[in-house]
């Protein structure tokens, strides 16, 4: 403890002697160049912000500051030493600690039993439990907690937030003279945020530098001192805060204007017949669900997170079915209780999680492609089969990679090692061997990145142009408007309300906060409902909202960037 | 630290009460334990729990119990040992032919006995630290590899342990005790201390939990693990010897013959401890492996047919396991 405290007692002034100093810091993964050229000078007592879009290089970063990755080129000096971190554990007793936003907790353990792991105090061969919990005490005095958090407490027994800062007391507990926290707020509360904020202050006053990587602007510009702004891997500004506008921050990010990427939607002459008809369908998750889907549209179902957007799409799966209500296809009414019966019935679902639902990841791209086609029964099979007019498989998934624009080294590439979003076209070409004509996308560009998205919402529309009558599900607001036909807005469970194409965040975001249901008098002011909303929407959707940068349309509101950031400036002040 | 008290802290009288909750697997086995000896009570009549019963069934618990105490802790470590059946007999024969019927070859014996089991925990150990073997197959191969050095060797009763040594299978202290309960206890209190009281034990939840926390905080975790491995395997030893003490002499398919891999692991899982590590604890194994001996005693009482037994004991198992699983899900709903 004693650097942190000999640091509280005299404060150094910013613009001191630099605590760390990165110099020509660059970074490839396989070939592809993810950091280039990162000069930075920091200074002790610092909150230094990085920013920047899905794969600028920001995780890349830190990683490479807490030693979890080795710069190609570049040196790393480290309170005038030099130095080169080839494990974490060397960051780490160095003086540098990096929470993730993945919690590194054992949550079958107690709190002081994960703050001292590896280092109990020990008495003869036992542990001293006594100093354990003492040391443990200590460490959250530190921070203001002690009353709140025992440090017998067992991790699964605390909230998020209190993790979060057993994380944080973790770090002290290994003197560490410099903090990165990735995406810190990415799952609090407003209250538990500010408290964050708080502690973030306190260990910046006894002079630790803390980076703190965030897409949140409104963070940033409450707690920041200096941001760095990232982009494709290059360093575009270093700056104090000051001296940067959210709208500047969000230029940097994208560098260029922003434009319509999104295809055209569906001309009326597009859109045919009801494919799918949704009446009074409920179960635990929600209630009352009435939806048509025609071939040819493409209707996105908006909703906050938690309002039952996936549900929906997981019912109509079979995965949850519905309890009541009734299912029609074509039409003719059907029974679908497992995935199964909804296979059979040319329905596919494009998980939101793709790594755990969506794809076998150690089998073959030709595998993964074939496994619905393959569940089918003999002469469904043929038949689907047929309609290919190609009886091997490989010929079929050959043509199926070459309809999505797969980028595999081969067919029989195993899928863990494409892209995410080479990894999603396998996705979509597994539904599409299988000939599915309704398709249900949950939030089919999460974590991928901006090149790869406009690729996949083209696939969308072609399939949607072929007649298929697809939903999407999606927490970014932009590529709801951007992609949909008709929009749909859940809300506590149940569906809200239906937009026209082209309707703006706003009137989402007031039906989707049940503002526009005039369920008695309102004394907030809509606008702020709104901007509660967006907070509340972006809690859930962190890792994606950051993608969608460039992702805005700019005709939605006066200033779009401010948008699917979440806050505008005037929202800090106000 | 004189902030009121919130809800978060744990509250000493609550976290008492909640070791008694239902839901938490180690104390469920206890519960379970006593409903079955209530059936038994009801179905065998009161002789069922009379002191001299109970006393059977403790004695019946202590060889599948001594080794349930090491098999514990490597699945609490994540991993897991087949070759302790084999094991058993190794060091049952290997120390029945070096007494042979001498007590002044007591002490040698026993010290073979644990060195090979010491021996054969290293060998496990490291296959599955720094030869990144996966433990099934690991130690499956090391529990075949000494069924053919004992095929090869013994084909019959070996060796003749003397009456000092069968003290150990029969005694008695203070007239009432069976020496063989203390042993157990002995063993269940030095695995009790090893995981609660000690940092290795302290390491081991934690590289059960999760191996890359458990690295990333500076935990040896090889070490862990090939520790737990050499606990268990001495473990394994100890029932070896213990048999030899019961039998009078040592016999090659004392281990496979009692199934001890198998019923070693189940009783660890009976006992609440996840197959997948990082949760659970010797209290409960200890529970498992009483519950498995009163129902083989109450079986026997009952005069059940040899097959319907094991298949009685098979769909109690997985009856038990399952409750667990649910309500532990049901918990999670509730929390979430």
């Amino acid at each position: 403890m004693s650097r942190v405290t000999s640091a509280a007692e005299s404060p150094r002034p910013a613009g001191d002697e630099p605590l760390l100093k990165l110099a020509g810091i660059s970074k490839s993964f396989r070939e592809v160049e993810v950091l280039r050229d990162v000069v930075l000078e920091c200074p002790p007592g610092e909150v230094h912000a990085i920013v920047g879009e899905n794969g600028a290089g920001k995780s890349t970063l830190v990683k490479v500051v807490a030693g979890a990755h080795q710069p190609d080129r570049g040196t790393m000096t480290l309170d005038g030493r030099a130095v080169s971190f080839h494990h974490p554990r060397q960051a780490q007793a160095a003086g540098v600690s990096i929470i993730y936003q993945e919690f590194n907790l054992l949550t079958d353990r107690t709190v002081a039993q994960n703050i001292f792991l590896g280092r109990e105090p020990t008495r003869g061969p036992l542990i001293d439990r006594r100093r354990l919990e003492e040391d443990t005490v200590a460490l959250l005095e530190q921070l203001n907690v002690s009353g709140s958090i025992s440090p017998r407490a067992k991790i699964s027994d605390l909230s998020v937030a209190q993790q979060q800062i057993v994380e944080i007391a973790k770090a002290l507990s290994f003197d560490a003279q410099i903090l990165i926290m990735d995406e810190p707020t990415a799952s609090l509360a407003p209250p538990e945020v500010e408290a964050l904020f708080e502690i973030v202050r306190q260990l910046r006053e006894r002079g630790m530098l803390i980076f703190y990587v965030s897409h949140r602007l409104k963070e940033i510009f409450a707690l920041a001192d200096r941001v760095t702004v990232l982009k494709d891997g290059d360093q575009v500004a270093t700056t104090d805060i000051g001296s940067l506008t959210p709208d500047s921050i969000v230029r940097l990010m994208v560098g260029r204007e922003l434009s319509d990427y999104f295809p055209e939607l569906a001309a009326p002459d597009d859109i045919g017949e009801v494919r799918l008809r949704v009446r009074g369908g409920s179960n635990q998750h929600i209630s009352d669900i009435d939806l048509e889907l025609r071939a040819g549209e493409i209707v996105g179902l908006a909703g906050l997170e938690g309002s039952g957007r996936t549900e929906v799409a997981e019912a109509i799966f079979g995965v949850e079915p519905f309890e009541t209500g009734t299912i029609e296809l074509d039409g003719e009414q059907v029974s679908i209780r497992r995935p199964r019966q909804a296979v059979d019935h040319r329905i596919g679902f494009v998980t939101e999680d793709r790594k755990t639902q969506g794809l076998v990841l150690p089998r073959s791209v030709l595998e993964n492609t074939l496994l619905p086609l393959r569940t089918l029964s003999g002469h469904d099979r043929r038949e689907r089969e047929a309609v290919h007019e190609v009886a091997e498989g490989s010929t079929l998934t050959m043509q199926l990679a070459e309809r999505v624009d797969l980028r595999a080294a081969s067919l029989d590439q195993e899928v863990r090692f494409l892209s995410g979003g080479n990894q999603q076209k396998v996705v979509f070409a597994k539904w599409l061997a299988s000939d599915a004509w309704v398709l249900l996308f949950d939030e089919p560009t999460r974590g991928i990145d901006v090149g790869a998205k406009a690729g996949i919402h083209d696939l969308m529309r072609g399939l949607a142009k072929r007649g298929a009558a697809v939903l999407m599900v999606s927490s970014e607001l932009p590529e709801v408007i951007g992609m949909s036909d008709r929009i749909v807005v859940m809300s506590h469970g149940r569906i809200a309300g239906e937009l026209e194409a082209g309707a703006s965040e706003a009137d989402i975001m007031l039906l989707a906060t049940g503002q526009s249901n005039g369920d008695g008098p309102d004394v907030r002011h809509p606008a702020e409902e709104v901007a509660a909303a967006k907070t509340a929407q972006e809690d859930q959707a962190a890792e994606t909202a950051e993608a969608t940068a460039d992702s805005e349309l700019s005709e939605v509101t006066s200033n779009p960037h401010d948008d699917q950031m979440g806050h505008d400036p005037g929202e800090v002040s106000g | 630290m004189s902030s009121p008290p919130q809800e978060r802290t744990a509250n000493p009288a609550r976290s008492l009460l909640a070791k008694f909750d239902l839901t938490d697997m180690q104390s469920g086995v206890w519960l379970v334990l006593l409903a079955v000896m209530a059936v038994g009570w009801i179905l065998a009549g009161p002789n069922f729990v009379g002191g001299g019963n109970l006393t059977n069934i403790a004695v019946r618990a202590v060889p599948l119990g001594i080794v349930a105490m090491g098999q514990t802790l490597v699945i609490l470590g994540g991993s897991l040992d087949l070759s302790v059946a084999y094991l058993i007999s190794v060091v049952a024969v290997l120390s029945a032919f070096v007494m042979d019927g001498d007590p002044a070859n007591i002490p040698l014996a026993i010290a073979v006995g644990l060195a090979v089991g010491v021996g054969v925990g290293l060998v496990n150990g490291l296959l599955v630290t720094k030869g990144r073997a996966n433990p099934l197959i690991a130690t499956l191969g090391t529990g075949l590899v000494m069924k053919g050095l004992l095929s090869s060797r013994f084909a019959a009763q070996t060796g003749s342990a003397p009456r000092e040594f069968q003290l150990l299978g029969y005694g008695r202290v203070w007239g009432f005790m069976p020496l063989s309960i203390l042993l157990l206890l002995a063993v269940f209190a030095i695995a009790w201390w090893l995981t609660r009281g000690t940092r290795f034990g302290s390491h081991l939840y934690a590289v059960g939990g999760s191996k890359e926390i458990a690295r990333l905080s500076g935990v040896r975790d090889d070490r862990v693990i090939i520790g737990a491995h050499v606990w268990c395997s001495l473990t394994a030893a100890m029932t070896g010897l213990f048999l030899v003490a019961r039998l009078g002499a040592g016999a090659p398919w004392i281990g496979p013959d009692g199934i001890y891999d198998l019923e070693s692991i189940a009783a660890v899982v009976v006992g609440g401890t996840a197959l997948l590590g990082g949760r659970g604890g010797v209290p409960g194994t200890l529970a498992g492996a009483l519950l498995l001996a009163v129902l083989d005693n109450m079986f026997n009482a009952l005069q059940v047919d040899g097959f319907l037994k094991s298949v009685l004991r098979g769909v109690i198992i997985i009856a038990a396991v399952a409750s667990y699983a649910l309500r532990s899900k049901r918990k999670d709903v509730d929390i979430a």
